[in-house]
């Protein structure tokens, strides 16, 4: 059989012509697929980032929410109504907001807020450099060192800003596993700063973050949370809810979606039409095979081989394309929000075996047709 | 024990009005160290007749009989095998791989018979040494001559050691002294007494070289002297 392999791998790729053309529609295919959905897997960690970088087990929040960004605040009961729940270890409030920091030059940089639970410090991102003990002095923020701290002008330990005309002082310079969707810079403070310096609506509480006893307890914190009127998630759930958000509320997913499928069938019809005159081309030949004596099925093989080392290296090529893209775009743009996921890769693979199949049906079905008696007649 | 023995051979394409018998009621027998002619004008039925024989059309009637086994009640399998092992086939157009050397073309028969590539690409050198083209070995096919090419196609055919080559219309691609010089050196380097090569052609040029000629006219064979010349 590999005799076999053997000589349909040399017919393939000893056709340069053809050969490059079905690299180029497949590998542009998988660059396309691969550079849509990573860049929405992309966009989906950096959607999610507040929940990843807080990392609490369990999050309550107005069942209206659908992301991290349209937190809608709860009264001050809903924390201690958490507390008294069975099965909850701890339960803390975060406050999520946005403000305008005033830099020393007089310029206005629009910041995100992130106030944390003043006795725990729960979901304190981790120091680079600074004590983390400052958060409590008089005026003190933790900046995030990520893509988005240039704009407020590289700021050090005792750099000083305005918010609402009250000072604020950088304390502390920490980093986080991943940077927000909205290209602003991040603030942490405690909680009860935060409400202070940010105008706020009477309740204050973005969301409450709960720490299970264990993993049993949770459908019954649920189910608690659910008859005061609210919802409970896991981290997951909520990271699945900010996606479905993005997904089919804002036409994001659907435009990538359609991208994607585009992205599909320009790679199969390439591949289709040109492993289709590849097959076309050579169907005389295969015909003779078939007349000293081939069988069917080996034919068969040495098509789907030939489609499989094909799409396999076109797969290959595309995700190398894309790679070398994201990572020339990342030089440029630090913050640009593009991952490949195995998932992205499975899809894609997935994709690229679909129309494997797809090419290699129209090809088999007409090369099964071939009468060697046709040979003769030619 | 003759090499092909066919009997009451009938085969006719489309139905009613349209129907068109190619072949009708043919009996023939093929020997072993015989270079067999089937000539004809074109449309006269030879090129089915060569096929019906050589087990790749199943006629409508009639047996075919190649070393005593009746071909046309073999499997599909079984009969892919049979031509494989025991038939060498030469194409009127060649149908060589452009896209493998020569050598390569040549052992395509013993890799589909499963031999190792090593070993296929040594014995189809031997093959094209007896053609005289194993300097041509690496080249590809496109760059041989119409008559070099045909001799690659013989190499291919007879690199398997088949018991009967089946060569159609060899010389019609070819200018007759090159046409001459293969059939030529078929009957002289090919044909043995193990082998039975049946040719169809309707090139009176090469009729000096056939052991027996068979006449097709519309659909019925005729058996001629040797000499008496063909259409």
């Amino acid at each position: 059989m590999t005799g076999i392999l053997k000589i349909a791998y040399k017919l393939l790729v000893n056709d340069k012509g053809k050969f490059a053309a079905l690299l180029i529609g497949i590998t542009f295919a998988v660059f396309l697929m691969i550079q849509m959905t990573s860049m929405f897997a992309g966009m989906m960690r950096k959607a999610s980032a507040t929940v990843t970088n807080t990392g609490a087990k369990i999050w309550v929040m107005d069942r209206s929410v659908t992301s991290v960004a349209s937190s809608i605040p709860m009264p001050a009961f809903m924390q201690d109504a958490a507390r008294s729940i069975k099965g909850v270890k701890f339960a803390v409030p975060l406050y999520l907001g946005a403000g305008l920091a005033r830099l020393q030059d007089g310029t206005y940089q629009a910041v995100s807020i992130v106030g944390l639970d003043d006795s725990s410090l729960f979901g304190r991102p981790e120091l680079i450099e600074g004590n983390i003990e400052d958060i409590y002095a008089e005026n003190g923020f933790l900046m995030i060192q990520d893509a988005e701290a240039p704009k407020l002008q590289n700021p050090k330990l005792g750099t000083t800003f305005e918010i609402n005309d009250n000072r604020g002082v950088i304390v502390g310079i920490a980093k986080v596993p991943a940077s927000g969707l909205f290209g602003i810079p991040t603030l942490y403070t405690t909680f009860n700063r935060a409400i202070q310096y940010i105008p706020s609506l009477r309740s204050t509480i973005s969301y409450i973050l709960i720490e299970p006893t264990s993993l049993d307890a949770i459908p019954g914190i649920k189910s608690e949370i659910d008859k005061l009127g609210y919802v409970a998630v896991t981290q997951d759930e909520f990271m699945d809810r900010i996606t479905n958000f993005y997904e089919y509320h804002t036409g994001m997913g659907t435009n990538i979606l359609i991208m994607t499928a585009i992205s599909f069938i320009v790679g199969l019809s390439i591949s289709a039409q040109t492993f289709y005159t590849f097959v076309l081309e050579n169907l005389d030949r295969f015909g003779a095979l078939k007349a000293m004596g081939a069988k069917g099925r080996e034919l068969v093989y040495m098509l789907l081989f030939q489609a499989g080392i094909t799409c396999l290296a076109g797969y290959g090529l595309g995700i190398g394309l894309c790679t070398v893209l994201i990572a020339a775009a990342k030089l440029r743009v630090p913050d640009y929000a593009s991952v490949i996921t195995f998932g992205n890769l499975g899809l894609a693979f997935v994709m690229v075996f679909v129309i494997a199949a797809i090419s290699s049906y129209i090809a088999i079905r007409r090369v099964l047709k071939i009468e060697p008696f046709d040979i003769f007649r030619s | 024990m003759n090499a092909i023995e066919a009997r009451d051979l009938s085969k006719w394409f489309g139905e009613g009005e349209t129907r068109t018998n190619a072949v009708q009621k043919v009996a023939f027998d093929a020997h072993f160290q015989e270079m067999l002619f089937i000539v004809g004008p074109s449309g006269s039925g030879k090129t089915t007749l060569l096929s019906i024989i050589s087990g790749i059309l199943r006629p409508n009637q009639g047996t075919v009989k190649i070393k005593d086994q009746d071909i046309w009640s073999l499997s599909a399998d079984k009969l892919a095998d049979m031509r494989l092992n025991t038939v060498g086939f030469v194409f009127q157009d060649f149908h060589l791989f452009p896209r493998l050397t020569t050598v390569e073309n040549v052992a395509v028969p013993l890799i589909l018979k499963r031999r190792k590539w090593d070993e296929a690409i040594k014995e189809a050198l031997q093959a094209l040494e007896k053609v005289g083209l194993a300097q041509r070995a690496g080249l590809s096919p496109q760059k041989l001559s119409g008559g070099e090419q045909q001799r690659v196609a013989i190499a291919r055919a007879i690199v398997s050691q088949p018991d009967i080559l089946v060569l159609d219309e060899p010389t019609a691609s070819l200018d007759g002294d090159t046409g001459r010089k293969i059939v030529e050196f078929v009957k002289r380097d090919v044909l043995n007494e193990k082998r039975c090569i049946i040719i169809v052609t309707h090139d009176d040029r090469i009729s000096e070289f056939a052991d027996r000629m068979v006449k097709m006219e519309d659909g019925k064979l005729i058996e001629i002297e040797k000499g008496q010349g063909h259409a």
